[in-house]
């Protein structure tokens, strides 16, 4: 179905038709999904909180991995837009029955989906159902291994810009494991796109990709150095089994290097935002006066990340007329 | 051909819009763009303190499948509680009563108003829906391809051309 050499996200007008990664949008896309998300903004304080936009259209989620967060931001952003929502708890079902991911996908367009947000532990899996889904049907990345996670992205910028207004004069600091985050690498590309002119990546040397220059980014090993003149600051969560391995001495001695203190958020600007994917790990890589202080944007990063994606659902349907 | 002169046509439109509010307690929601700059100008003209509520329709349009959405779709932005009020619905060109349906779609997710009103500039004919404007500024005869397209100057002067579109 899909043909060669074709844009793995635009269509032929190069509007947005999938989303599957920051990396290879243009900036004017990133643009219009952040303007589009302004008018999402205060539809909570309607009575009515949805509008009829995607009226009739089913949303499937397609969770391989479990995110409870993730899929229930989705579907809260799916039904303020009053599509018909369908949550699949695929790690418990088809696959387990031996079902290849193709076959599942293959069964749910029959089904009359018109939008899968996928999220899968593996990079690349929602590539490949993009590949192979009808030409109306559109997917969405919810996080594919450490590929990427777009719309995380995209709820990050959106922050960004609302408490600093300009890309263009910004340095921005990505703290802790970067290596296994597709957080930071869809932050990264965002960033870079929308011109931020400093990304510095910070962390130990084991938790830090090589690559990073290439993309623009200025690593640090040093937390004091990372954050110092800092105007947002993007704190990542250390999953437990990275201690595990070799990765890392402790928790404590992490906390100790790498995690945000009220002392060493004062060398940031001193209007430095600061801001957290969640969930949080509180003394590990954020001490609680930091994550629950006035510089913290992390609530509003969640309300924010609804908004982003009923921005992101409108404007895949709004592509459709293309077909 | 037609009388154009959007000052003229507004002075009337005004005239109209105050005869029709005249000892009632109205709220102006205008529609995007036109419709609120005409909404603004009432409200001074008429001396109504309340702020002009705005909307953006783009989200409750019947035409998004063919359409998609408006690349320039802004909040709406209604900073008074509808409930219970009487409502001036301000629109530049009444056509063929879609954007009517949509704006009364999303002023009722705001609340119950107690009744909702109908101010147009221009009534061009050609209505696909059963919608009927209280207050019309002119009514004109346009041919299908034709659009008739209210503009605003640096000065806050209202023009009104007629522009030719494909098809």
């Amino acid at each position: 179905m899909a043909e060669v050499g074709r844009h793995p996200q635009l269509n032929r007008n190069g509007e947005l038709h999938h989303l599957l990664s920051i990396e290879e949008l243009p900036r004017a896309i990133l643009e219009r999904i952040l303007t589009t998300a302004d008018s999402f903004i205060n539809l909570a304080e309607r009575e009515v909180k949805s509008v009829p936009l995607l009226r009739g259209r089913s949303v499937f989620n397609l969770f391989f991995e479990n995110s409870t967060r993730t899929r229930t931001t989705f579907e809260i952003a799916a039904r303020r837009l009053s599509a018909d929502v369908f949550n699949l708890d695929i790690t418990r079902s088809s696959t387990a029955k031996g079902e290849s991911l193709l076959d599942t996908i293959n069964n749910l367009t029959a089904m009359q989906a018109d939008m899968f947000v996928v999220r899968h532990a593996s990079s690349g899996a929602p590539y490949l159902i993009a590949r192979h889904v009808a030409p109306h049907v559109h997917v969405i990345n919810a996080g594919d291994g450490r590929h990427a996670h777009p719309t995380q992205g995209l709820l990050d910028m959106y922050t960004i810009r609302h408490y600093k207004r300009d890309f263009t004069q910004l340095t921005v600091a990505i703290v802790g494991d970067i290596l296994h985050s597709r957080v930071a690498r869809s932050a990264i590309h965002g960033l870079t796109t929308l011109g931020v002119p400093e990304v510095r990546a910070v962390g130990p040397l084991t938790l830090l990709p090589g690559g990073l220059e290439q993309l623009g980014v200025r690593v640090c090993t040093r937390l004091e150095d990372g954050i110092r003149g800092a105007d947002v600051i993007i704190m990542l969560r250390l999953q437990n089994e990275r201690m595990k391995g070799a990765l890392l001495p402790s928790a404590q001695e992490y906390f100790r290097n790498y995690g945000l203190t009220p002392e060493k958020l004062q060398l940031a600007r001193t209007d430095a935002i600061v801001m957290h994917p969640g969930p949080m790990n509180r003394g590990v890589e954020i001490d609680s006066h930091v994550a629950d202080g006035t510089q913290s944007v992390i609530l509003p990063q969640v309300t924010f990340g609804i908004a982003v994606r009923m921005a992101v659902l409108a404007l895949v349907s709004s592509s459709q007329r293309m077909q | 051909m037609i009388d154009l002169d959007a000052e003229a046509i507004y002075r009337r439109f005004a005239a109209r819009v105050r005869e029709r509010t005249a000892g009632r307690d109205v709220r102006l929601v205008g529609v995007r763009t036109g419709g609120v700059w005409l909404a603004e100008r009432l409200r001074d003209a008429l001396g109504i303190r309340h702020p002009v509520g705005v909307l953006d329709i783009s989200f409750y349009r019947d035409d998004f499948d063919r359409q998609g959405l408006s690349p320039t779709v802004k909040p709406s932005q209604i900073d008074f509680d509808v409930d219970g009020k009487n409502l001036l619905l301000v629109d530049d060109v009444l056509y063929t009563g879609r954007t009517v349906r949509a704006a009364m779609n999303e002023l009722f997710d705001y609340g119950r108003p107690a009744r909702i009103d109908l101010a147009v500039l221009i009534d061009r004919g050609g209505r696909e829906l059963p919608v009927e404007a209280s207050v019309v500024g002119a009514t004109v005869e346009v041919p299908r391809e034709v659009s008739v397209v209210l503009s605003r100057d640096e000065t806050g002067g209202l023009h009104l051309t007629l522009e030719q579109h494909g098809g």
